[in-house]
């Protein structure tokens, strides 16, 4: 386990504005209103390994992941691919940008339909200068269908001729036409059937094994993320409340929302038995509990949680965690 | 209320056919579906898009829309016909015998009405109350599915409810009426894992205390694992296999059911590859000849491309598939 860290984000901070309208905003008398969506991330991921980012709607998985593309600019944080940083001003150097790609969860709306499956995989070629000629590029598009288990002559078709998981398939392909080894998968098959799911799933890992390539995968889904993840980060309101080995994750979740997130999954396994009744809701990220975010939901909550935000000692942000409190 | 007798099921489907008539000719989207619901059973019915969950809930309700049809086969609630009433009749039943939940719990609640007078106005409608009286019926309904502070929430509107509240209030919406049967379309695809729990529980809970039996259609099958009893498989607008849960998720039989729950990732283990289907579920107008499962199918044999096979009794459940044909 020496391998060097590919990716590495330190103290990620990501602040929208959803203030009403300048004018609307004076006229009624309030104030600017902040959204923090992501807050104090920070993780590594290791050369060749999978790092998966769980939480439920609006954690803030997604927003990370824009910021480590670079296609959404930090409000602060440090960002590096394979030791080279992202600049704020400019993002990455042109030579790095080549090695980051990104999949998409809807692949219906990220292949432009007007263009041909060819072009479409060629384009980041083309963008990066990779084929000194047409026949070169041609050859490369092919080995590329080929790949992800598609057919060569499916480059002169259009994306509407494809169903939802062969343009996924593309999708793919794209993102390996510039030779990237670093992808960023936001949510790649929460739009597909499960049959479909489990044909992509085992795509991304045979290509994962035999082009050593380095995955940063958002999900929602905790069945998927135990088939893919090496490492998994659990995000709660914009901070990651614990990172663990997905085996040590799941054998022994400490933080008391993982433990809840895994109590709540409906599972295979779990026919006759019923679940722990999860409390409550994810609160209103604009305006958040005081302290520990989770400390509303959380059984073991007391007065230290509802002032002070917990710091992520040992791969678990959780004052009660770290005092060994019981319930 | 009416009191159907003990062995007659709250909804029985008998060979029902749904057709589209287009420009291109007539696609048949559900092919002879026949299965029953007893009083306090919950049916799970899964499958993948375009197998034709959601078009069976819309049938059994009469909500097709044209140019879809029931082309043959027969309807039943509580033993009586409901397939062929006039517009009007199937009107009344809709909510007051067969209470509906849809995935989407924003759009199934009017957002310029408060959610007591919709409630109100549903128990109203079925129900010879007066105001006041559905008043606290309303109030009683939502607490009991968990809303608290009832008698102050009812007076709130849809938007100031979060997404968990909101389908609390489209279940308590279905309850309304005391129906025998409730048809949940995807009651939690919308919601996430923490709120998906409690939203189940409390459809489980209500459903036992009261009877009523439930369709529920769902693509999730850790939902169906968990909520219940039996569990009818889909594929390509027929049943392919049907039998009691444990059975049908823990050893499935027909060829597409065993693929398709291999191919869901599971919590407890993790496995080397999952399990997987080649190809996708066909489409309408390109339904193969014989079993429509034979192209994906790794068991097909000759006979599986001319003819279809129909379910037939194995163990406690009923396959469609030659492999479990006994006496062959």
């Amino acid at each position: 386990m020496s391998a060097k860290p590919m990716v590495s984000v330190t103290h990620a901070r990501k602040v929208f504005d959803v203030s009403q309208p300048w004018l609307e905003r004076v006229l009624s008398g309030q104030d600017k209103q902040m959204l923090v969506a992501v807050d104090d991330v920070s993780f590594t991921i290791k050369k060749g390994e999978t790092f998966a980012l769980v939480g439920e709607s609006g954690s803030g998985k997604s927003t990370v992941a824009r910021m480590v593309t670079g296609l959404l600019p930090a409000s602060s944080g440090t960002f590096s691919i394979d030791h080279v940083p992202l600049d704020p001003e400019h993002g990455y150097p042109l030579a790095l940008r080549r090695r980051l790609q990104m999949i998409f969860q809807d692949p219906y709306a990220s292949l432009d339909p007007r263009w041909r499956v060819g072009q479409i995989i060629a384009e980041p070629m083309k963008a990066f200068g990779l084929a000194s000629n047409k026949d070169e590029e041609r050859a490369r598009v092919s080995q590329l269908l080929k790949l992800v288990g598609l057919d060569p002559a499916d480059a002169v078709k259009f994306p509407h001729q494809f169903s939802g998981g062969q343009r996924q398939r593309i999708a793919i392909a794209r993102a390996l036409a510039s030779d990237a080894d670093v992808i960023v998968c936001d949510e790649p098959t929460s739009a597909l059937d499960v049959s479909v799911q489990a044909q992509i799933l085992n795509l991304m890992k045979d290509l994962q094994r035999d082009l050593g390539l380095t995955l940063l995968f958002i999900s929602h889904n905790l069945a998927v993320v135990r088939y893919m993840a090496d490492v998994i980060g659990v995000m709660y309101l914009g901070r990651l409340v614990e990172v663990a080995r997905v085996e040590t994750l799941f054998a022994q979740p400490r933080h008391p929302y993982t433990r809840m997130l895994l109590d709540a999954v409906p599972d295979l396994a779990m026919t006759g038995r019923s679940r722990q009744p999860v409390q409550g809701e994810v609160p209103n990220p604009i305006s958040p509990p005081s302290g520990c975010t989770f400390h509303p939901r959380c059984p073991l909550a007391n007065a230290r949680c509802q002032t002070e935000i917990p710091l992520m000692v040992d791969g678990v942000a959780c004052h009660a965690v770290q005092e060994n409190r019981k319930a | 209320m009416t009191s159907p007798s003990v062995t007659s099921p709250v909804l029985e489907l008998r060979n029902l056919v749904v057709e589209f008539v287009t420009r291109h000719g007539t696609l048949r989207a559900l092919d002879g579906i026949s299965f029953s619901i007893a009083p306090g059973e919950v049916l799970g019915v899964v499958g993948e898009s375009g197998a034709g969950k959601s078009l069976t809930g819309a049938a059994v309700i009469g909500l097709l829309e044209p140019p879809g049809r029931i082309a043959s086969g027969e309807v039943l609630l509580a033993g009586q016909r409901i397939d062929h009433l006039p517009i009007e009749e199937l009107r009344h039943i809709r909510g007051k015998r067969i209470g509906t939940i849809f995935q989407d719990p924003l759009t199934s609640l009017d957002p310029l009405y408060r959610v007591g007078e919709q409630l109100i106005e549903t128990i109203r409608t079925h129900l010879p109350v007066s105001e006041q009286e559905a008043r606290a019926r309303a109030i009683a309904l939502l607490a009991e599915v968990g809303i608290p502070a009832p008698e102050k929430r009812i007076d709130g509107y849809p938007h100031e409810f979060s997404g968990g509240m909101r389908q609390r209030v489209v279940i308590a919406l279905a309850l309304a009426a005391e129906p025998e049967l409730i048809i949940a379309d995807e009651p939690t695809t919308a919601l996430d894992v923490s709120v998906q729990a409690q939203i189940i529980a409390v459809l489980k809970k209500l459903c036992r205390e009261r009877g009523t039996a439930v369709m529920l259609i769902t693509h999730d099958m850790g939902v169906i694992a968990e909520t219940a009893d039996r569990v009818a498989v889909m594929y390509a607008g027929r049943v392919i296999e049907i039998g009691p849960v444990r059975d049908v998720v823990k050893s499935p039989k027909h060829p597409y059911a065993k693929g398709l729950m291999g191919s869901i990732p599971a919590l407890d283990e993790r496995p080397e590859r999952l399990l997987q289907i080649e190809g996708a579920m066909p489409r309408l107008n390109a339904i193969p000849q014989g079993c429509s499962f034979h192209p994906r199918c790794p068991h097909v044999m000759p006979r599986c491309h001319e003819a279809r096979p129909v379910l037939a009794t194995v163990g406690a459940g009923q396959v469609a598939c030659f492999l479990h044909e006994v006496g062959q």
